[in-house]
C-alpha cells in the first residue's frame, strides 16, 4: 500500500491542496495536523485529488469536512477528480451525511443531579427487593398449603450442593478460626495466669457469634454467588420466560426450593462449625497452655451455658434466609446483558454479608437486651 | 370462524419510547398468522404481551375469551397450558436433556406413567426431525438449529391449540426451514392448530402464512392475505415483497 502523500502551496492569492496515493483512515491525522497547521490568507481554494490512487470513506468524510470549513471561512472551494470511483465515495458520503442526525448524546447530569440519581435509585431498589419479599411470601403462603407442591427433588438437589458439598471448607475454616482465637487469647491469658478462662472465652465466643459468622459468610460467598450466576444466566437464555409461559412458576420452582434447602442446611453447618472451632481451640490449649482434654471438658459443661449454642444455632434460618433471598433476588435483576452477571453476583455477596452482619448485630443487641 | 386472539387499541411505552400505539388485530381459529415488520418495530414485543410475559401500557388483549389486562391467576394458569411457545433462540433448560426438557411439562401437569411419557417424547422429537440419538444431549451440546427444533418439540409436548413462534426458519439451514415450513403447516392441518409467528424468511412467509400483519409506525400497517398485500401503502410492504410479487 503507499501511503498518501499532500503538497500544500499556499500563496496570498490561492491555496493548493494536492494528495496522492492511497488515502485512507490511518492518515488522517496527520493531513489533518499538516492542514491545521496552514494560515490560510488566500481566498480561493482547490482540494486536487486527481493525483489519487483510492480513498476510502473515512477520508472521505474528511474530505468533505475540509470543503466545508472553507466555505465557511469565505474561501471559494473547488474540487479536483476525475476518477469515478473516487466521485462515487465523495457522492455516498455527501449523500448519507445529510440525513444523519445528530447522534443523540447523553445529558450532563450536575453534581447534585447525580446524587439525587443515586439516591433515587437506592430507593427503588430498596423497594424493588420489598416487591419481591412481598411476592415470596404470598407464594410461599399458597405453596405450603399443599405438601404435594414442595419440590423435594429440588430441596434435597440445593441442600447437596449448598450443604453437604460446602462440609469441608465450613470444618477447615472453623478450625482454623478456633486454632487462631485460641492462640491469640492464650498469649493475654498467660500474663495473667488465668489459662483456665480460655474456656469460658472459646465457648461463648465461638458458639454464640462466630461460628453463625464464618459459616453464613462462606456460604454467602459460596452459594449466595452461584444462585445470582445460575438464575441470572437462565434469564439471559429466557429460560426464565420459557417456564412462565409453560404455566411453571419460577418461584416455586427455582426459588423456594433454593430457600428452604438453605435454610435447612445452614444451621447443621453451624453446628459443624461449633464442632471444629472448639476442637481448634482445645487443641491450641492442650499444646499451648496444658490444659489436658479432660479438663478442658469438663470446664465446657461447668461454665458454657447450652443457651449458647441454641442462640447461635438460631441464627442460621434467618442467615439462611437472608443469603438466599439476596442472592435469587439479585439472579432475577439481571438484564439481557453478560456484564450485569458479573455485577449482580458481586452485589449479590456484598449485600448478603453486609445484611448478615447487620442481622446479627439486630440479634446481638436483642438478647442482650432480653437477658439471654 | 372463531376468533381467538383479539388485540384492541393496544398501547405499548419503554420509558419514554412508545413502540405500539393504538395497535389492532385478530387471527380466527386454525390460521396460521404472522407478523412483519422492519426490525424493531415491536414484533417480539407483541408476542411477549400476548403470552403474558409483558404488561402493555393501553388496550386490550383477549385470548381464548380472557381479558389478559384483569386476568386471574387460575384462569392465566389454565391459559398457559393451552398454547407452546417457541422462543427465538430455543430457550431450552440448560440443565435438563432435551428429552427431560420435552418430558418436563408432561410430568409436572399430568400423571402418565414413565413409559407413557418416553414414548410421547419420542414421538414428538421424531416428528420435528431430530435423531433420536440426540435426545440424551444437553443443550449446550447441540446445535443452534437443533435447539430450536427441540424447543419445537417442547412448545408441543402438550398439544396446545395455539403456537407461538418467534422467527422460526431463522438460523436453520434451508433444507431444515423448509422441512419447518411443511411440518407447520402439517401440524395445522391435523391437530388445528393456530399458529401466530414473526418471520422474516419471505419463502417460509410465502409457503405457510393465511393472513399478515405488517407493523409499520407503531400500528398495523395491513392486515390481510399476501395476495393483496402489494395495495399497502407501508412503505416496508412496498420494499420486502416489490421484486417477488
Ligand atoms: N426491555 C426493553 N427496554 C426498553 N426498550 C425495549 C425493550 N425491549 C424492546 N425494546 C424496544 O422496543 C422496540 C421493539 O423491540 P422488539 O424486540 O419487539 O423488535 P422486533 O420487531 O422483534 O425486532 P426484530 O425484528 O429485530 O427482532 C425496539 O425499539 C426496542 O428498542
Ligand atoms: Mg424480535
Amino acid at each position: 500500500m503507499t501511503r498518501s502523500q499532500l503538497t500544500i502551496t499556499n500563496s496570498q492569492e490561492e491555496l493548493v491542496l494536492s494528495f496522492f496515493g492511497e488515502f485512507t483512515l490511518y492518515d488522517i491525522a496527520t493531513r489533518q495536523k499538516e492542514i491545521d497547521a496552514l494560515n490560510v490568507a488566500a481566498c480561493v481554494a482547490t482540494i486536487d485529488l486527481s493525483g489519487l490512487l483510492f480513498i476510502d470513506t473515512s477520508a472521505a468524510i474528511f474530505i468533505d469536512k475540509l470543503q466545508d470549513a472553507l466555505i465557511s471561512k469565505n474561501v471559494t472551494t473547488s474540487l479536483l477528480c476525475d476518477d469515478s470511483k473516487i466521485n462515487a465515495t465523495l457522492a455516498l458520503v455527501k449523500k448519507y451525511k445529510n440525513n444523519s442526525e445528530n447522534l443523540a448524546t447523553e445529558e450532563k447530569l450536575s453534581v447534585t443531579e447525580k446524587i439525587g440519581k443515586v439516591i433515587y435509585d437506592c430507593f427503588v431498589g430498596f423497594l424493588s427487593f420489598m416487591h419481591f419479599i412481598g411476592k415470596l411470601f404470598a407464594t410461599k403462603l399458597h405453596y405450603l398449603k399443599n405438601v404435594k407442591n414442595m419440590r423435594f427433588r429440588e430441596i434435597a438437589f440445593e441442600i447437596n450442593e449448598s450443604g453437604v458439598k460446602a462440609l469441608g471448607i465450613i470444618a477447615i475454616t472453623s478450625f482454623l478460626i478456633g486454632v487462631v482465637v485460641a492462640y491469640q487469647s492464650a498469649y493475654q491469658l498467660k500474663i495473667y495466669g488465668a489459662n483456665i478462662f480460655i474456656v469460658d472465652m472459646l465457648g461463648i465466643s465461638i458458639l454464640r457469634e462466630l461460628a453463625p459468622l464464618i459459616t453464613a459468610i462462606v456460604i454467602a460467598g459460596r452459594s449466595g454467588s452461584a444462585f445470582t450466576a445460575q438464575i441470572g444466566a437462565m434469564k439471559i437464555t429466557q429460560e426464565l420466560d420459557a417456564m412462565e409461559t409453560m404455566g411453571f412458576d419460577p418461584y416455586v420452582f427455582l426459588v423456594m426450593p433454593r430457600i428452604l434447602a438453605l435454610m435447612i442446611v445452614l444451621p447443621i453447618l453451624i453446628f459443624v462449625s461449633d464442632l471444629l472451632g472448639i476442637f481448634g481451640g482445645m487443641l491450641v490449649a492442650n499444646v499451648d497452655l496444658n490444659i489436658t482434654t479432660q479438663l478442658f471438658l469438663d470446664r465446657f459443661s461447668e461454665v458454657v451455658a447450652v443457651k449458647h449454642f441454641f442462640i447461635g444455632v438460631a441464627k442460621g434460618p434467618f442467615f439462611a434466609f437472608l443469603i438466599a433471598s439476596i442472592g435469587i433476588y439479585r439472579g432475577l435483576r439481571v438484564k439481557d446483558d453478560t456484564q450485569s452477571i458479573g455485577f449482580n453476583t458481586t452485589k449479590s455477596v456484598v449485600e448478603s454479608i453486609f445484611a448478615v452482619i447487620v442481622c446479627d448485630a439486630v440479634f446481638s443487641i436483642a438478647f442482650t437486651n432480653l437477658g439471654i | 370462524m372463531k376468533k381467538i386472539i383479539t388485540v384492541k387499541a393496544l398501547r405499548t411505552i419503554f420509558d419514554k419510547r412508545v413502540v405500539h400505539d393504538g395497535l389492532d388485530l385478530s387471527v380466527e381459529e386454525g390460521e396460521i398468522y404472522g407478523l412483519l415488520g422492519p426490525s424493531g418495530c415491536g414484533k417480539t414485543t407483541l408476542l411477549r404481551e400476548m403470552v403474558m410475559l409483558q404488561k402493555f401500557d393501553g388496550g386490550h388483549v383477549n385470548i381464548f375469551g380472557h381479558d389478559l389486562g384483569s386476568i386471574n391467576s387460575t384462569n392465566a394458569q389454565e391459559l398457559r397450558r393451552q398454547w407452546g411457545v417457541l422462543f427465538q433462540a430455543g430457550a431450552l433448560f440448560s440443565s435438563l436433556s432435551v428429552k427431560d426438557n420435552i418430558a418436563l411439562p408432561l410430568r409436572e401437569y399430568t400423571s402418565l406413567d414413565e413409559k407413557m411419557i418416553e414414548e410421547i417424547v419420542k414421538f414428538k422429537i421424531n416428528l420435528v426431525g431430530l435423531n433420536l440419538r440426540d435426545g440424551n444431549l444437553f443443550p449446550s451440546q447441540i446445535s443452534g438449529g437443533m435447539k430450536k427444533k427441540a424447543g419445537l418439540a417442547r412448545a408441543l409436548a402438550m398439544d396446545p391449540k395455539l403456537l407461538f413462534l418467534d422467527e422460526p426458519t431463522s438460523g436453520l439451514d434451508p433444507i431444515s426451514a423448509r422441512e419447518f415450513d411443511s411440518l407447520i403447516l402439517k401440524l395445522r392441518d391435523m391437530l388445528g392448530l393456530t399458529i401466530v409467528m414473526v418471520s422474516h424468511d419471505l419463502q417460509s412467509i410465502y409457503d405457510t402464512l393465511d393472513k399478515v400483519a405488517i407493523i409499520d409506525n407503531k400500528k398495523i400497517a395491513y392486515e390481510g392475505g399476501l395476495d393483496a398485500i402489494s395495495s399497502s401503502k407501508s412503505k416496508f410492504a412496498q420494499t420486502f415483497f416489490k421484486e417477488n410479487i
